[in-house]
């Protein structure tokens, strides 16, 4: 097979740079995912109940938070990681469309048919208010729940599929004659710090200032998977995966490193799974220092691990007119 | 042996309004970037190589192109205090235009379509009442201004009849940086002036005040307009419109799944003439959506902080901060050069 020769000849422990991102973060991340969504449609289809499928669903979810923050290439291709996880919404749009869904056609919940239904019906978020529904649910949730876990696995095995037998190449091709996505070795990594950078501002601006909202104005209840009592875990693990690909893009970021620590080290300590204490002043401290520690180790990232890789933010996403 | 540019450079001295676009290669676009700590000003090819470079004392935003001679103005970034009038043909400033005091320029400008008249979008410092500055061409000094009836224009377009289509943005800032002091009362508007300055027609969005109206590409029968959300980042709305004066204007929403892929940021608009089809693009969120001539989607196109784009034979040219430019067509983006020079917001076509 072309790409494991090509990941053979580029396996260097002492090195780490974009290949070893791809290689050690990326392609074992969606494989994870792929393997979970799997378990969890074989779960569904064996007992949907909901005790049953929990488990399943927060392994599943558990594997998306290591690979959540790649926004680029096959996960983005056609907004495939909004139908994966759809969140926040705003709107409630995702449960107006599942109450049409429970209430419609079973038709629609044929594979074909669900694959084209509105992504804030589908993925992760779907699921979740399907097995932690808040209110009684309009009708069996039963054949709902399999058809958006076994979506959840075709979706996850076409991204894995994607990067495996395409992307991967294209990225570890970047600045080869014929690569007309990553033109140069240096775009691929200005690629990668970009994702990093993003995953830690959306833990900053979308995970934790949403549910903080203003001391005046707190919303605990926009906390991403308050349901499945998922909130503060989300922000571990998307932090650890952000630790663990930055490992593998450079050795050369010590201060990003123990950037990381410190805010792990907050959320460890943070006894509050749903983020309900931003309503409370002592609460709302403890997550505010999270924040504060996120921010910082953006901060510190930006420059250190910008320096170690040669990029920097987009020349025009920094300016903005 | 006489250099190029030291003959260009006798020319122009010898006959000074006289240097054409076609003198000096025909280039088919201008557009400003940064190389190292300089900034530039280049003239590209339809297939994106610089026919020449002049260095910016400063990074520009946007720049006019002067409908004959080759003459382009460069304008600051907001809040704008200069804009230069460029010799392409000999690389020198020709002009500094200062805006009169109490204004800014804001970004942009367009040349009336016989180059006679240069029309700046300006604010009032204070409170960013919108303003269109008027210069004559020959000695480049300021001769009247109108106003835009909104506020903090941005872009402005000539319509063929003469007729100009203002995009007030109406966003109020800071006189001295770019805070934004009026989000919760904003409602950005399009406006349409005659070729005296009279105000002929107008528009808004009554259900997305939050959404501000910046960038501008005529269509056959009026404008296509980005927009830049300034509401709930997690709200998907539509960042394309099309405006055909007297009516409303209507709204383009991206397919369900991308609607936030641009990150609620449209940059820049071009509209390919012989298609119809429309370009929109967003840094941030390193895309650039194609639609119809109708605003439905066709196609998202993924490369990093692209964002000057413009038409080029049946489809359109983009370029990017990482210096490549890019033909773009449905089926995907191709590259065309890739330069030092990290490509700056806009890419001006010359017409």
């Amino acid at each position: 097979m072309r790409l494991t020769l090509l990941l053979t000849l580029i396996a260097s422990p002492a090195f780490a740079d974009f290949p070893e991102t791809v290689k050690d973060h990326i392609l074992p991340g969606y494989a994870a995912f792929a393997t979970a969504s799997q378990t969890l449609a074989d779960t569904a289809a064996k007992d949907c109940t909901a005790d049953a499928v929990r488990p399943a669903f927060n392994a599943a979810y558990d594997a998306w938070l290591g690979v959540e923050h790649l926004r680029f290439g096959p996960a983005t291709d056609n907004g495939t990681n909004m139908s994966i996880l759809f969140w926040p919404d705003p709107k409630g749009s995702g449960s107006k469309a599942q109450r049409a869904l429970l209430l419609g056609d079973p038709g629609q919940l044929q594979p074909a048919a669900f694959a084209k239904q509105s992504v804030a019906a589908r993925g992760l978020a779907g699921l979740e208010r399907l097995l932690y529904p808040a209110t009684d649910l309009p009708a069996d949730p039963c054949a709902l729940i399999r058809a958006t876990a076994t979506d959840l696995a075709a979706t996850a095995q076409q991204v894995d599929d994607a990067w495996v037998n395409s992307y991967a190449q294209t990225m570890l091709t970047a600045g080869q004659p014929g690569n007309t996505t990553y033109l140069h070795h240096s775009e691929a990594r200005q690629a990668l710090f970009t994702q990093v950078i993003s995953g830690l501002e959306y833990d900053m601006d979308a995970r934790l200032a949403r549910p903080l909202g203003t001391f005046a104005a707190p919303h605990p209840e926009r906390a991403e998977a308050v349901a499945s009592g998922r909130s503060l875990t989300n922000i571990r693990l998307s932090l650890q995966a952000l630790r663990a690909m930055v490992v593998t893009l450079t050795p050369d970021a010590p201060l990003t490193m123990a950037a990381f620590d410190r805010a792990l080290k907050q959320a460890d300590t943070l006894d509050d799974p749903v983020l309900a204490g931003v309503a409370d002043p002592q609460g709302r401290l403890k997550v505010e220092i999270l924040q504060q520690r996120i921010t910082a180790l953006r901060d510190t990232a930006v420059v250190e691990l910008g320096q170690a890789l040669k990029v920097g933010k987009g020349f025009n996403a920094a300016d903005g007119d | 042996m006489t250099s190029r540019r030291a003959f260009l450079a006798g020319l122009a001295a010898a006959s000074l309004p006289s240097i054409v676009w076609a003198d000096i290669g025909s280039p088919a676009f201008i557009a400003a970037g940064k190389a190292g700590d300089g900034f530039l000003l280049h003239g590209l090819t339809a297939t994106g190589q610089s026919l020449f470079r002049i260095a910016l004392p400063a990074r520009g935003h946007a720049a006019a192109a002067h409908p004959t001679q080759a003459l382009a103005v460069a304008f600051a970034r907001r809040p704008g205090v200069f804009a230069l009038v460029i010799d392409c043909a000999t690389g020198t400033t020709r002009h500094q235009l200062t805006p009169p005091a109490g204004r800014q320029f804001n970004g942009h400008g367009a040349f009336s379509r016989d180059g006679a008249l240069l029309m700046t979008s300006e604010v009032v410092a204070e409170g960013s009442a919108g303003r269109i500055g008027l210069w004559e061409t020959r000695g480049f000094t300021r001769i009247d201004e109108w106003d835009t009836h909104g506020i903090g224009p941005h872009e402005v377009r000539l319509m063929p009849d003469g007729n100009l289509i203002v995009a007030n943005g109406g966003i109020q800032t800071d006189p001295n940086d770019r805070a934004k002091l009026n989000l919760a009362t904003m409602r950005p508007n399009l406006t349409l002036l005659s070729a005296t300055g009279a105000l002929l027609n107008q528009t808004d969005l009554p259900d997305l005040p939050q959404n501000s109206i910046r960038h501008l590409a005529l269509t056959a029968t009026g404008v296509a307009f980005a927009m830049q959300w300034q509401g709930d980042p997690s709200v998907a709305v539509p960042l394309l419109g099309l405006w055909t004066p007297g009516q409303p204007a209507q709204l383009c929403p991206a397919v369900e799944a991308e609607a936030l892929t641009m990150q609620g940021y449209a940059g820049s608009i071009a509209v390919n003439p012989v298609t119809g089809s429309i370009a929109l693009t967003s840094a941030p969120g390193g895309v650039l959506m194609l639609f119809d001539r109708t605003g439905t989607p066709q196609a998202t196109l993924h490369r990093a902080d692209i964002s000057g784009v413009s038409a080029s034979g049946a489809g359109f040219v983009a370029t990017d901060g990482q210096g490549a430019v890019w033909s773009v067509q449905d089926t995907g983006l191709t590259p065309l050069s890739q330069n030092e020079t990290l490509w700056d917001n806009h890419l001006v076509a010359l017409t």
